[in-house]
């Protein structure tokens, strides 16, 4: 907190958790139209969200530690292996890097005092609460809770008695907060970049936030008008989905994959453009490929509409449009090879500091590409004819989701803690409960690839007695990744009331937002400004120092 | 004689992985000695070095190339594995919630699955309520079972012996305890049983459609009946699903 505490007149002056608008206390929050506090906003209620979700991980777990009943019943399990996926994949994986910190961090890192459309962000947040809570609801009304897995495939999702419909109502409104923050997004880009922040003079993180708002803008309606669908069916009995009035179950399928498909990607390109923005800052070096690494984000982008059909090589489609699907999804497979290695070959003659945010991306890495390569026998024809829907795809997806997006929320949590909350955690603790984390992430879930190429099927309550030393093996190291989290969260938040101060550039970043205090004050800059070299760029030190002095 | 397709998906698979280790081993290697050489006390001041053509050409060029064999690798496996061979027995399997039953050529049904030594099979894959997925996991194969068409997959039942048959596709309930057999047996015993009495009674006319719809509809709204209905369901399970069958 670079200006002190001065209860202060001038919201430049005075940090933007200490400028009280027009309201103050929490109205100040509630109606606030400042994307630092709507991102901080959403960090509040999606952590929350993120808790409920792992407690239900772990008791998945531990009914899995032993064969029969360990300590629920199957109904309950299928109905908490669904909210676990749900609340995952909607409230956390899908909003979290883009909201929390794209939020936060978009208007500075692009030299602008806030989102083009504040109002709309602030929708935004309360279409996400309300969607939150409506799943909420879902859960004490109606025929029980879901049970239907996060897939929500017909004709199940329409003959379960369980409150399919609410649960669904609720993914729909979440979409619009998606849709909306895209919209925003792609805006602010477009027209509030300060002058010389050109396209290619953007901070990575910044590509990667661009290709995943239009990937929330095409696709999200997609989904959104296919759980309409579903609610209408459940109602009325269109008959859209059901053979005997012709209609198709398959039909459900593409339809949902045609958005949750691209939506693995929305999950992942932000999160990749913190990759980018973090290596730089620790080797102290420019990114190595920034232009292969931008554009492979708009490919990756592009190429992932195209190739949904994976998700249904059992389905019963035509064999032509599987072979298609396939070679589709290999080519995904090369822009994404092209960032890995970009980050890679970015190290080499850096001077690297392995700062906490520097080891979460390293392990990140490792287990992402872990995830990536074993999407490859996943891709592969006949591979995936044996492989699909067993734990082999439970632990593929989690190495990419979960080692890929929730690492990098750890890392970026860390890497922009600072400036979010001008105050510092403790740097040994963090680096601990990292290795922690990894190491009982890789006990839970190596094993899964395993047993799902012994052929252990996924959502499955009970299991032989062949797969046992697998699933215990696999709850044991819930417990150690569950406890890396701890250790992880108790640092961050005593960092919080007793963390030393930060100063406004801690790590020695070069990107706009490590140039305003920590924290950042209402409208970030008290002078729009101008930018003459590419986000990375070091080897003008004093060049830049004039830059900055003109502000002044 | 066609290729036999556990061993293609095996090979395939290898093949993959084998290409994936190398993949993960290049760059975690790299990525390793990099953090060593050029960790700040060795390598006080970064060389700005922001990109190289070259290398980008060649890790898109040869990763590109990787990805096609892989592509034709399981390309080949697959056409094996949706071509059926001419001759091959047709058996009709019908997915419900939550069982399995197989209708054969002339008509008789059961809820194991026999079938002769050196045959191919040809399974017509067919649901009468929700998606299942008919999942022989040591023969590597697998298709749904999807409400209003008819899958189909093939295999050869190269080995007497007794197999795991299992539901891949959520379905529900007892969705884990969908469990089945594949029961391999000589072409003489096979015809001698599908041609016996005892079990032929039930129809000659044809039966893969006409189970009644009245049951699955209570069987969608479930919840309270089956709940009553898991213990059991529980204890039956290691008795009635994965105990050996007892035909050899
Ligand atoms: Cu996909
Ligand atoms: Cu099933």
């Amino acid at each position: 907190m670079a200006n002190g505490t001065i209860a202060g007149q001038h919201p430049e002056e005075v940090s933007f958790y200490e400028y009280d608008g027009k309201r103050k206390g929490i109205m100040g929050w509630l109606l606030t139209l400042d994307h630092k506090r709507i991102g901080i906003l959403y960090l509040i209620a999606m952590l929350g969200f993120f808790a409920v979700a792992v407690s239900m991980g772990v008791l998945m777990r531990l009914e899995m530690l032993t064969t029969g009943e360990t300590i629920m019943k199957p109904q309950t399990y299928n109905s908490i292996f669904t909210l676990h996926g749900v609340i995952m994949i909607f409230l956390f994986i899908i909003p979290g890097i883009p909201a929390v910190f794209g939020n936060f961090l978009l208007p500075i890192q692009i030299g602008a005092k806030d989102v083009i459309f504040p109002r709309l962000n602030l929708l935004s947040w309360y279409l996400y609460i309300i969607g939150g809570l409506l799943a909420i609801i879902s859960l004490f009304t109606g025929g029980g809770i879901m049970d239907t897995g996060w897939t929500f495939y017909v004709p199940y999702s329409i003959r379960t008695t369980t409150n399919v419909s609410l649960s669904v109502f609720a993914a729909f409104v979440l979409g619009f907060s998606s849709i909306l923050t895209g919209l925003n997004f792609i805006t602010t880009i477009h027209r509030m970049r300060c002058p010389g922040m050109t396209f290619f003079r953007m901070p990575l993180f910044v590509w990667g936030l661009y290709s995943t708002a239009w990937i929330q803008v095409l696709a999200t309606p997609i989904v959104g008008i296919t759980l309409v669908l579903v609610i209408l069916e459940r109602f009325f009995g269109i008959g859209v989905f059901d053979p005997n009035k012709g209609g198709d179950p398959l039909l459900y399928q593409h339809l949902f994959w045609i958005y949750s498909h691209p939506a693995v990607y929305i999950m992942i390109l932000p999160a990749m453009g913190v990759v980018s923005d973090i290596i730089a800052t620790f080797t102290k070096k420019d990114i190595f490929g920034y232009v292969p690494i931008a554009l492979s984000s708009l490919a990756i982008a592009f190429v992932g509409y195209l190739v949904w059909g994976h998700h249904m090589f059992t389905s019963g489609i035509s064999d032509t449009s599987r072979v298609i699907f396939s070679f589709l999804t290999f080519l995904v497979a090369i822009p994404t090879g092209v960032k890995v290695f970009n980050w890679v070959a970015s190290l080499y003659k850096g001077s690297i500091d392995m700062r906490a945010p520097m080891l979460y991306v390293m392990a990140f890495i490792i287990v992402f590409s872990i995830g990536g390569l074993t999407g490859l026998v996943l891709g592969t024809l006949d591979t995936d004819i044996h492989l699909t829907d067993t734990y082999f795809v439970v632990a593929h997806f989690h190495y990419v989701m979960f080692g890929g997006m929730g690492l990098l929320f750890f890392a970026s949590l860390h890497y922009w803690y600072p400036k979010m909350f001008g105050r510092m955690y403790n740097e040994k603790m963090a680096k601990f409960s990292c290795w922690v984390f990894v190491i009982g992430f890789n006990v839970l879930y190596f094993p899964m690839f395993i047993m799902g190429y012994l052929g252990m099927p996924r959502r499955y309550y009970d299991y032989l007695p062949e797969f046992a030393p697998y699933h215990i093996v696999a709850t044991v190291g819930s417990w150690i990744m569950v406890l890396g989290m701890i250790f992880m969260f108790a640092n961050l938040i005593r960092g919080l009331y007793n963390g030393p101060r930060a100063t406004e550039n801690p790590w020695d970043g070069t990107t706009l937002e490590w140039k305003v205090p920590s924290p950042p004050p209402l409208e970030n800059f008290d002078k729009i400004p101008t930018v003459h070299y590419g986000p990375y760029h070091r080897d003008w030190e004093d060049d830049r120092n004039e830059v900055v002095k003109e502000k002044h | 004689m066609r290729p036999n397709i556990a061993e293609s998906v095996d090979a395939t698979f290898w093949l993959v992985f084998g290409i994936s280790v190398f993949l993960l081993l290049v760059v975690v290697v790299a990525m390793f000695y990099f953090i060593y050489k050029f960790n700040k006390k060795r390598h006080p001041v970064a060389e700005q070095i922001s990109g190289h053509t070259g290398l980008e050409i060649t890790w898109t060029v040869i990763p590109l190339i990787l990805v096609i064999i892989m592509f034709f690798s399981g390309y080949y496996g697959f056409e094996n594995m949706r071509n059926v061979p001419a001759g091959a027995d047709s058996i009709t399997v019908t997915g419900q919630m939550w069982k399995w039953s197989y209708t054969y050529p002339n008509g008789k049904k059961s809820d194991t699955l026999y079938v002769p030594l050196g045959k191919d099979i040809h399974m017509l894959i067919q649901s009468i309520d929700v998606n299942h997925s008919f999942y022989i996991p040591s023969m590597r194969v697998k298709e749904d079972a999807v409400p209003g068409r008819t899958n189909y997959l093939w295999f050869n039942a190269d080995k007497l012996g007794s197999y795991e048959i299992a539901c891949a596709e959520y379905c529900g309930l007892d969705h884990w305890n969908m469990y089945s057999r594949l029961v391999i047996i000589p072409q003489e015993k096979y015809y001698e049983w599908l041609y016996a009495k005892p079990d032929s009674t039930v129809s000659t006319t044809t039966t893969t459609t006409t189970t009644p719809t009245d049951s699955v509809k209570t069987s969608a709204g479930v919840t309270d009946t089956t709940k009553s209905k898991t213990d059991s369901v529980k204890t039956n399970k290691n008795d009635s699903a994965i105990k050996k069958d007892s035909v050899k």
